[in-house]
């Protein structure tokens, strides 16, 4: 499948109906700022809307799938960390990826970006064959990623921070470094977006400070807001909420759905199932390295395959999905 | 004592020679470590390209290829050869040994590549089999290359120069060292200055994080080593030219210890550091090492302490004590800032 | 001392050692004819390589030196020995020159192979106790230790202060006195790396400062130590009392050891199994090669993880302490062999996997078998085997990143 393939069908399918993108003027949740023209093709209710009709089952496919992998197997020594026989991700919505500690998340998002490699198994991307190409080619197929331990780089202001994600930098060629004329004005041009992206989140107060002094929560921000300069079609965040404080988690619920919004495909681990449960569309359940269940987030509870992975098996009744997991 | 000297003897190690070719192989480590968190520990093996890359061109691939080819290439050709063998071919084949196996793997292991890079080098080329000696003269080193730079010398080999400091030969070096060394400085303000820096920064805080984003992180980080190689390229050439000699002990592992030294005392991850620390170095070097001397000479410091030979070793444990201290006390450099280093969680 | 006019007849006996550097050669006997055939005197080489004998008087004699006390080095003209013919002018010393070649092991190609894979198990043993610590350290810390070599030159120091300079017997034999001056290097050194750690690294560790720091400090320390010991032993080449126990015993006919390497590697060998053993069987152990393996872990698990990391420190330094002593006595003691050994530790840990004791182990036995057995390639000279060692380096690091019983690291 070519890429130009999945514009076709999506044209037909999904643009009858759409309606504008962006979400009100001012809401916080506005991603118009950085909606490439390629997001504007993505309807995000129709793609939401076209998942009714999908089996929930493991494996699943999907209408229009942007992430496809096939029999992805991880090996470290006898473990078998990760062993996905299919998965597809539905383009334009959220889906959670959840499951036990140690179930195989992480790695898996490091096969799905190629910041590992399978021993096994193709992956492809937006009509890509991934399989062997480098992880940084990967963020300029539009698919950028997040990491569980933040990664904000400390010793960088945050505007730094934020200027380093624009991709197609001129500047960034050793020869044009040394001649700012080449690249002034290339600069000058991130520099607006990236501030436009720090007033959105928030952070625009901490502009001109090292990341380093940032608190855990709002470097979680951050590291969303630096991803977003990529302006990625596809987005996955490993634990975004996790070690944020409640007050923060809305507003980074909001900044979440907001990507939906503007057409982008979430991909997020969380363990917190009210979360799940409030923003995303589809669930992926791992154990174990497998896929154990898939299905709408309201679904999930009374998986018994879920159920017996999170509690052990003798356990039979409903999963409480009050409990946090 | 003879104060007059040491005064002397201060002031040629903060604005001399030595201080110009350690000051440009810190400013390579500085890209190298300060601004891309490569674990450079083979600095001298660069050095040692620019200085055998020149001497070899000159002294002995040069005239061999003469000989076997019938050329007829005149020694300034082979000099300006020689320096493009010795700033660019040589530094570029070590950087590809060093990097090709280490770049993508964690930073130690480039540490004990640099080192064993460099001490293969040492070895092969001070080795007394006939086949290489033919090239490199084994531990004598080769002679004979410096001629067509000094040429060029409009000062006088007999009168001395800037308050006596310099014959006219040392100070026409020194003077093409400094602007040398301030092209070299610009280059790397400049550099860092750019998204290509940012980029460098964002590689030494979190190289996932870098290629999360889309950089290319082995490239980045073969660009820094090369280049970073070349500065210290140029240095160990200035060295060469400066004693006259390419010999493999001018280049062991603990002058990449003594850039090292320049490097953090000046402070790391500042385009200044490399001068500032270099010449604050060979100053104290310098300026320990004939106030010993003359200490021992005028009978002030007794025998049974130092003797003559002794003061060498007295200087250099001074020196290591100083930098463990240093990196102790203060890891970001005499003038660092002491909260942008806490900032790393490292 | 001297008689009459005070004529001598005198030489320095120099070499060069595996690694090209110059060194003396000690034990080396020497008779001195006079010109009716009739002995004067005999004498040995001292520490410094130095004879000297006292002459009736000026005349013309002639010097025989003993082959078999050349310590496996060779003459560079064997036609040249006895000397004959050497005028003694009244009043002077006369010095000869009896120029000495490479060490050479003359077999047969398969022989010669048995013999240097033996020679290679010795320095890999050697190498191996030295870089346990230094991969300890490496894995409960994350230091990177440049300062290390110097706790085995420091080791082979104190040995050769209590077996040498002082001339301590210990239950008369060679090999007990022998033992009793490692053993002191082992306490000495063992205390040394205690207080160190407790001292400078402890410190360093709780005032949190950055790996890349402690990573300076070992290198300036390093350089401050190494100096140190040259100030206080000078630059020559130290010998133990027994480096002339130079009575070769054959095995099977295949290959020979000298008694001492003998003694280095039977010693060295229970040493490394007892350690192996008690890594693998004592709790320390086990807790020593859990925070090695992940300290977070560890730690949550109530492992007292300063405390294990003093024990790395005490240990650490007492094997490589153990290992200069050893390593002086199949070379010789001089102020930079430890540093000179560091690369070549390095080299082992590295191809065994950072930070895991019995990566260090194998590791460093492979690269000793290896720096031995490359001098068998035809291009490889024995003043280069080094490199072919560091070649091996780069290249399994080329095919195999982790080491070869390391595992890779986590992402993400
Ligand atoms: N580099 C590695 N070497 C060895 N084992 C590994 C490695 N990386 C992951 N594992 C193992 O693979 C399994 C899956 O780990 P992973 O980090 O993917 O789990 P996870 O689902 O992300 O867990 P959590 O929810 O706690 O983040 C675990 O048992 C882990 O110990
Ligand atoms: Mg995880």
């Amino acid at each position: 499948m070519t890429g130009n393939n999945f514009e076709d069908q999506l044209k037909d399918e999904l643009i009858p109906d759409a309606g504008p993108i962006a979400g009100p003027p001012g809401d916080s949740s506005d991603m118009s700022v950085v909606t490439s023209e390629k997001l504007a093709l993505v309807d995000s209710e129709a793609a939401r809307a076209a998942l009714a009709d999908v089996p929930w089952e493991p494996g699943a496919k999907k209408p229009d799938p942007i992430l496809v992998a096939d029999n992805v197997v991880r090996r470290f020594g006898g473990l078998t960390a990760v062993d996905a026989e299919h998965v597809e991700v539905q383009r334009g919505v959220i889906t959670a990826l959840i499951g036990p500690n140690g179930a195989g998340k992480t790695t898996f998002f490091n096969l799905l970006t190629n910041f590992d490699t399978p021993d096994e198994g193709t992956r492809v991307f937006d009509g890509h064959n991934i399989d062997n190409v480098p992880a940084h080619k990967i963020a300029n197929y539009g698919m950028v990623r997040t990491f569980q331990l933040t990664k904000a780089l400390s010793k960088m202001t945050v505007i730094e921070n934020m200027k380093l994600g624009a991709t197609g930098q001129k500047g960034e060629t050793l020869w044009r470094s040394v001649l700012p004329f080449m690249w002034k004005s290339q600069e000058k041009e991130i520099e607006a977006r990236a501030d436009a992206l720090l007033e959105r989140f928030k952070l625009s107060h901490m502009r001109d400070e090292f990341a380093g002094t940032m608190s855990g929560g709002q470097r979680k921000l951050l590291e969303m807001a630096r991803a977003l300069m990529v302006e990625p079609t596809m987005v996955m965040l490993d634990e975004p909420m996790a070690g944020v404080n409640p007050a923060l988690t809305q507003s980074l619920l909001g900044h979440v759905t907001g990507l939906r919004d503007a057409g982008m495909t979430v991909l997020f681990v969380e363990h917190d199932m009210d979360m799940v449960q409030e923003i995303s569309d589809w669930v992926i359940v791992m154990a174990e390295g497998r896929i154990i269940a898939e299905g709408p987030p309201a679904t999930i509870g009374q998986n018994q395959a879920v159920v017996d992975a999170y509690l052990g098996s003798h356990h039979d009744s409903a999963l409480d999905l009050d409990v946090e997991l | 004592m003879d104060w007059g000297s040491i005064i002397e003897s201060l002031f040629r190690g903060l604005i001399g020679e030595s201080f110009i070719v350690f000051a440009l192989a810190a400013i390579g480590l500085n890209l190298h470590f300060g601004y891309t968190g490569l674990l450079n520990f083979g600095q001298a093996v660069f050095m040692a390209a620019g200085a055998y890359g020149l001497a070899m061109m000159v002294a002995t691939i040069g005239p061999a290829a003469n000989r076997n080819f019938g050329w007829d290439l005149s020694e300034s050709t082979l000099f300006w050869a020689g320096i493009f063998v010795g700033v660019i071919v040589f530094p570029v084949i070590f950087a590809f040994v060093m990097g090709i196996p280490t770049l993508r793997l964690r930073a130690d292991y480039l540490a004990i590549v640099t080192i064993a890079v460099a001490e293969i080098f040492r070895i092969v080329v001070r080795s007394p089999q006939p086949g290489i000696k033919k090239w490199t003269n084994s531990s004598d080193g080769l002679t004979g290359f410096s001629g067509t730079f000094y040429d060029m010398s409009p000062f006088g080999t007999q009168d001395r120069y800037l308050f006596n400091l310099f014959t006219g030969n040392q100070m026409f070096l020194v003077i093409v060292g400094w602007v040398v060394l301030a092209f070299a400085a610009a280059v790397c303000w400049l550099l860092i200055r750019s998204p290509w820096g940012r980029v460098l920064k964002a590689i030494r805080e979190d190289e996932d994080a870098a290629r999360s984003l889309g950089k290319n992180a082995y490239s980045y980080k073969m660009q820094a080593l090369i280049l970073g190689g070349i500065f210290g390229a140029v240095g160990g050439m200035i060295r060469a030219i400066g004693f006259s000699v390419a010999q493999p002990d001018n280049f062991i592992t603990d002058v990449t210890f003594f850039v090292w030294v320049a490097l953090i005392l000046g402070g790391a991850g500042k385009v200044l550091a490399p001068i500032v620390g270099a010449s604050l170095l060979y100053g104290l070097l310098n300026f320990s090492d004939t106030f010993l001397r003359e200490g021992v000479s005028a009978d002030v410091i007794p025998d049974s302490i130092m003797t003559g030979t002794q003061v060498g070793q007295v200087r250099f444990m001074l020196m290591g004590l100083g930098l463990a201290l240093l990196a102790a006390f203060r890891p970001q450099g005499i003038f660092g800032n002491k909260e942008e280093m806490a900032l790393d969680d490292r | 001392m001297a008689q009459d006019g005070g004529e001598t007849l005198g030489g320095t006996m120099r070499a060069k050692d595996d690694a090209g550097e110059d060194i003396f050669v000690e034990g080396v006997e020497f008779t001195v004819f006079d010109e009716d055939g009739n002995v004067v005197g005999t004498a040995t080489t001292d520490a410094e390589g130095v004879w000297l004998i006292d002459l009736p008087g000026s005349g013309v004699y002639s010097v025989e030196l003993n082959t078999d006390t050349l310590q496996g080095f060779e003459l560079r003209n064997p036609d040249n020995n006895p000397l004959t013919g050497v005028e003694v002018q009244p009043t002077t010393n006369k010095n000869t020159l009896f120029p000495l070649g490479e060490r050479v092991i003359e077999e047969s190609n398969s022989i010669r192979a048995v013999q240097l894979f033996v020679d290679g198990i010795k320095l890999g043993m050697i190498i191996a106790m030295c870089a346990i610590g230094l991969s300890l350290i490496y894995g409960t810390t994350g230091l990177t230790n440049f300062a290390h070599g110097e706790m085995v030159t420091f080791g082979a120091m104190i040995g050769f202060l209590f077996h040498v300079t002082w001339q301590f017997d210990f239950l008369g034999s060679w090999m007990t006195s022998l033992v009793f001056a490692a053993v002191v290097a082992i306490i000495v050194t063992g205390l040394a790396g205690g207080l160190f750690n407790e001292f400078v690294w402890k410190r360093l560790r709780n005032r949190g400062a950055s790996l890349i720091s402690a990573l300076v400090v070992s290198i300036g320390l390093s350089i401050f130590f190494r100096y140190v010991f040259l100030y206080q032993f000078g630059g020559r080449a130290g010998f133990y009392r027994d480096y002339r126990i130079g009575e070769n015993v054959e095995f099977f006919g295949i290959f020979t050891m000298l008694r001492k390497d003998i003694f280095i590697v039977v010693f060295g060998a229970i040493v490394l199994v007892a350690v192996a053993t008690a890594l693998r069987k004592t709790r320390v152990g086990k807790a020593m090669r859990a925070v090695a393996d992940n300290r977070d872990l560890a730690e949550s698990s109530g492992i007292d993880v300063e405390q294990v990391i003093r024990w790395v420190w005490i240990i650490g330094s007492a094997l490589a302490g153990l290992g200069g002593v050893l390593f002086g006595l199949t070379e010789n003691v001089n102020w930079e062999m430890g540093f000179r050994l560091l690369l070549l530790m390095f080299a082992g840990v590295t191809l065994g996997g950072l930070g895991t004791a019995y990566g260090a182990l194998f590791g460093s036995l492979i690269a000793g078998v290896f720096i031995q057995m490359s001098t068998l390639l035809p291009f490889i000279s024995s003043d280069m085997k080094n490199v072919g060692a560091l070649l091996a380096l780069i290249i399994i690091l080329l095919v195999r990143p982790q080491g070869l019983l390391g595992r890779a690291e986590r992402i993400g």
